[in-house]
């Protein structure tokens, strides 16, 4: 299989690629890892006529905190730099929890962050850890720079807020207000399949009582589910037992699964329930390694 | 008859937009000529004729595609040919030098990790990625890296028996070069 022709861009700088985004009225894709457009691409389900390839733009190949706390993701940072770096567990466990299971290990080394999140896929990981850490896309366009909030950034399946002519240069997770706990427990029935279901899980600590918690659902509704409720239960509270059931409960009944080959309805609102119980008793030792 | 996946050609017609690319092939400096819309897979199988390289499920699935971009495994149905402009590839062919095959091609021989060889060069070429970075992996670290090439006919035990077997000879012989270095 191959696309239909269009012609090919390749960049310097990100000037030069939203100048070209710009000129395109729309009818441009931006290509960064390609590992869901290029495949699209070749079944034609989009034929773009201008493809602007971002990988020769320097800059952009990076992840890191800033000096109060920001932690940024640049367009070009792959999945497996994430699941490389072993630091990071430290500073966003519940990103490098998700980092090794996105898809398999050949598109990890291709298929970026930022990437996965513009092409919005409904059923998509990283939509679940961004909304549970409360992150937002920091989009350019000719007039500068704005931030969205990834909760907001999917309008439908994929598909997203940015203009025709921006480009996400970015995704950024806000300071913690504590100390950073949480995973992403992610089933699936083989390498690189969807999920069946996965939650993810931010919380920040103050000694054991947690300050702010997010927790984002995959795979058990039409697009990524923020369990709020669940969340909310968990703020002000220590992490103890009935708490994490309760928060299992809230995540398990604001998930809006479909029986289908994975499983069935009942079975992926037990796995929800499941994994939200096993992230949160499994941070119990860090929580009193803070106290 | 060509096959399905290779009606495309690799240099096209005159009223196509063409670009020049130049890409280092197993250590070999090759300038081409590809319509943008050109597979990687293809450029490598049709433009350069190295058809060790296989396209199997063509919706990067698979992993049969699979060569190295800088030394990193990508699968090379799901990039165009115009994005390896500059950058080193290695494909299957690269792996054995002129007289001796690679440890990993000999691991796959030794402990029969292929039937029908169609997933090989794909399987051979994440192990090396591995063994470059990690050299002496255990056997869930082999079959993590190995995750994302499928193989429908061995269930997989004699491939991660081949690769833990290429990663001791690879010891033996970088031990042996120490050896030789003290003396």
């Amino acid at each position: 299989m191959y696309p239909s022709r269009f012609s090919y861009e390749a960049p310097t700088t990100v000037k030069e690629a939203i100048a070209l985004l710009s000129k395109a009225n729309g009818e441009a894709k931006v290509l960064a890892g390609g590992q869901s457009l290029v495949p699209m691409m070749k079944l034609r389900f989009a034929a773009p006529q201008i493809l602007v390839d971002i990988n020769n733009i320097p800059g952009l190949a990076f992840h890191s905190a800033d000096p109060d706390g920001t932690y940024r993701i640049g367009a070009l940072c792959r999945h497996v730099d994430l699941e490389k770096d072993v630091e990071l567990a430290a500073q966003q466990p519940t990103m490098a929890a998700a980092a090794p299971v996105i898809a398999d290990p050949i598109v990890r080394t291709r298929g970026t962050v930022v990437g996965s999140l513009c092409h919005a896929d409904p059923q998509g990981d990283w939509a679940s850890v961004m909304s549970a850490l409360g992150g937002s896309i920091v989009a350019e366009g000719p007039n500068g720079r704005r931030t969205i909030p990834c909760s907001d950034f999917v309008n439908g399946p994929f598909q997203n807020l940015l203009e025709p002519e921006e480009l996400a240069v970015e995704a950024t997770v806000p300071p913690p207000v504590g100390t950073r706990a949480g995973g992403y427990l992610k089933l699936e029935r083989r390498i690189g399949d969807f999920a069946t279901a996965g939650v993810a899980v931010s919380l920040e600590l103050s000694g054991e009582q947690v300050v702010r918690a997010g927790i984002g659902l995959t795979g058990v509704g039409p697009s990524t589910i923020c369990a709020d409720a669940a969340a909310e239960t968990l703020v002000g509270q220590a992490l103890d037992q009935s708490t994490i059931e309760r928060a299992a409960q809230l995540a398990s009944d604001v998930s809006q699964p479909r029986s289908d080959h994975r499983g069935s309805e009942a079975y992926k609102r037990h796995i929800v329930a499941t994994f939200v119980t096993r992230i949160l008793s499994n941070l119990q030792p860090a929580t009193e390694q803070a106290t | 008859m060509t096959s399905l996946f290779e009606v495309m050609p690799a240099e096209t017609a005159v009223d196509t937009p063409v670009r020049k690319l130049t890409v280092n092939v197993n250590g070999k400096q090759e300038t081409l000529k590809v319509e943008p819309r050109l597979l990687l897979a293809h450029m490598i199988r049709q433009a350069l004729g190295l058809t060790g390289t296989h396209v199997g499920c063509d919706t990067t699935n698979c992993g049969a595609c699979t060569v190295l971009f800088d030394g990193a495994p990508v699968k090379s149905c799901t990039m165009f040919a115009v994005q390896a402009d500059g950058h080193d590839i290695t494909t299957v062919e690269g792996l054995a030098s002129a007289s001796e095959l690679d440890p990993i091609q000999e691991g796959f021989k030794d402990e029969h990790g292929l039937q029908c060889g169609f997933c090989t060069p794909g399987m051979m070429l994440s192990a090396k990625a591995l063994l470059t970075e990690n050299p002496n992996p255990t056997e869930d670290e082999v079959r993590w890296a190995l995750s994302g090439n499928l193989c429908r006919c061995t269930g997989y035990q004699n491939i991660v028996k081949a690769v833990l077997l290429a990663a001791e000879s690879l010891q033996h012989q970088e031990a042996s070069k120490d050896e030789g270095e003290t003396l």
